[in-house]
């Protein structure tokens, strides 16, 4: 344990560099840079508020912020799992010559989006000005639904990035996978039907409903969800358990599959 | 003597497909049609051997014999099979230069990038920055993306950061033939002036002429087991019989 602290403490300023590349390439060549964390989730916002506003005929005037707070949430999800999933392949070129701890990859894939992520929270606290929802004290507290999501992902990312390596068709899978967890995460309708139905734990059991639903809790300064909160961040605590585990006991076997 | 490096029994066993498959359906096909087969491979067959602190030890061998391999466990790139392996210092390991190199990123940015792969900090980078920029002669093209550059000018880029550093075990896998003539001078100096600091050092070559002037020590590696060590002249007279 001390040996991997060392070992973290050498390699930091490597993962400093990885997550910055991470952000500095993703927009490279783009005109607008990036501007585009804030200006791509405004877009999609405003289809998706038209489309769902009109179509289920949803009133509020906050929807919007609604729609925004989801979704935001969902693509930073769905984001960094993925890029941790490609992280040890997309490496390839380095595990293969140099040694590094091999965690930093899908870690740093991770962070990345988070810093990005934080960026488009801009956006988030614009509109919700624009529409009237202000900020209240328990706004503060969505750090803590954040806290969870960065376990889940961290957790999930580590399995996915070592099952990735030895089966490659799994990319493609978790993008279907990220479309059930997509659906029922309530991004653009209310839940309240559902909840109030015999199905609610479909949505009650998807623990990044769970993160969304409390975050959102924060940005209209409502009170957060306890049994959510314990539920998801229990869920998360596993999976960090479970994809540390199986990562540890597989990464000096990568080199030899990839 | 100190033991500055001492492989136990050390195993290395790969799984090779036999051919490569890259593509997704392709390895589908192939996985219904149960065709996914692995050949096992021992690159190394318990190879022991210790080098005292000093030493300049030549590693010779014929193609695939597992010189790289032996350079790669070394440097902690592959974790053996079996046996173990202590070393005691920092290494620098100039097995493949550059790698971690991003393509879209400039020379400037990918010095701090290897930098950090290789272990620097970032302010040490900073320190050594110009020094790098100036050994490389690239000062001109220094913050054009690297898929713009020639392979010889990214060798040249990969050897001048890899050698900003000041290591107790130096690992040279056939570097001495990077960039242009010119350089190849210049780096081949450098390299001398690193080993005269007293470092250990582990070369790998065909040139048998390079290694006698270099090394104080040689092996000799044959389908992955170690036939031979000792003394460079005992030594390279038996490969001499063994190439001929």
């Amino acid at each position: 344990m001390k040996a991997k602290i060392l070992e973290f403490r050498q390699y930091s300023n490597l993962f400093v560099e990885l997550v910055r590349k991470g952000i500095k390439l993703k927009y490279r060549r783009s005109y607008l840079g990036v501007l585009w964390s804030m200006i791509e989730p405004l877009l999609t916002m405003i289809v998706l508020a038209v489309v769902f506003g009109t179509l289920l005929g949803y009133e509020g005037k906050d929807f919007p912020v609604y729609i925004l707070a989801g979704r935001l949430i969902y693509s930073l999800f769905s984001q960094s799992t993925t890029n941790a999933l490609k992280s040890i392949r997309q490496n390839e070129g380095m595990i293969k010559k140099v040694y590094v701890p091999k965690y930093l990859y899908p870690l740093s894939g991770i962070v990345f989006n988070y810093v990005l992520f934080l960026i488009s929270l801009v956006v988030l606290a614009v509109v919700a000005l624009v529409l009237g929802v202000m900020p209240t004290p328990r706004t503060l507290l969505a750090i803590v639904p954040l806290f969870v999501l960065f376990l889940l992902s961290v957790g999930i990312g580590l399995i996915l990035a070592t099952a990735g390596v030895f089966f490659r068709d799994l990319e493609y899978l978790w993008n279907v996978g990220l479309m059930l967890v997509m659906y029922t995460c309530a991004i653009f309708y209310y839940p309240d039907n559902i909840l109030a139905s015999d199905v609610s734990w479909i949505l009650e059991f998807n623990p990044l409903f769970c993160v969304i639903s409390n975050f959102r809790s924060c940005v209209f300064g409502e009170v957060m969800d306890g049994g959510m909160l314990l539920y998801s961040f229990v869920f998360s605590m596993v999976t960090v358990v479970i994809g540390s585990v199986i990562f540890s006991k597989n990464e000096d076997k990568f080199i030899l599959y990839i | 003597m100190e033991e500055i490096i001492k492989l136990e029994h050390v195993n290395m066993q790969f799984n090779l497909s036999r051919e490569k498959v890259d593509s997704v359906k392709e390895y589908f096909i192939k996985f219904v049609k149960k065709d996914l087969k692995y050949d096992q491979f021992m690159a190394l067959k318990d190879v022991s051997f210790s080098v005292n602190k000093g030493d300049r030890v030549g590693v010779l061998g014929l193609n695939g014999a597992g010189k790289s391999t032996l350079m790669k466990v070394i440097a902690g790139v592959f974790k053996p099979t079996e046996g173990t392996v202590y070393k005691n210092g920092v290494i620098a390991p100039m097995i493949e230069l550059g790698a971690g190199f991003d393509k879209q990123y400039t020379g400037a940015e990918n010095i701090f990038l290897y930098g950090a792969v290789l272990g620097h900090s970032r302010k040490f980078m900073e320190e050594k920055f110009d020094e790098i920029v100036e050994f490389s002669e690239l000062k001109e093209f220094i913050d054009v993306p690297l898929k713009n550059y020639s392979s010889g000018m990214r060798a040249r880029l990969g050897f001048s950061i890899a050698t900003v550093v000041k290591p107790d075990i130096l690992i040279l896998d056939e570097v001495l033939s990077v960039g242009d003539a010119k350089f190849r001078k210049k780096s081949e100096k450098k390299l001398v002036d690193m080993m005269d600091t007293g470092v250990t050092v582990l070369f790998v070559s065909h040139n048998l002429d390079q290694v006698k002037r270099i090394c104080n020590k040689a092996m000799i590696l044959e389908k992955g087991s170690l036939v031979a060590y000792g003394d460079i002249e005992e030594v390279s007279n038996k490969y001499k019989e063994m190439i001929e």
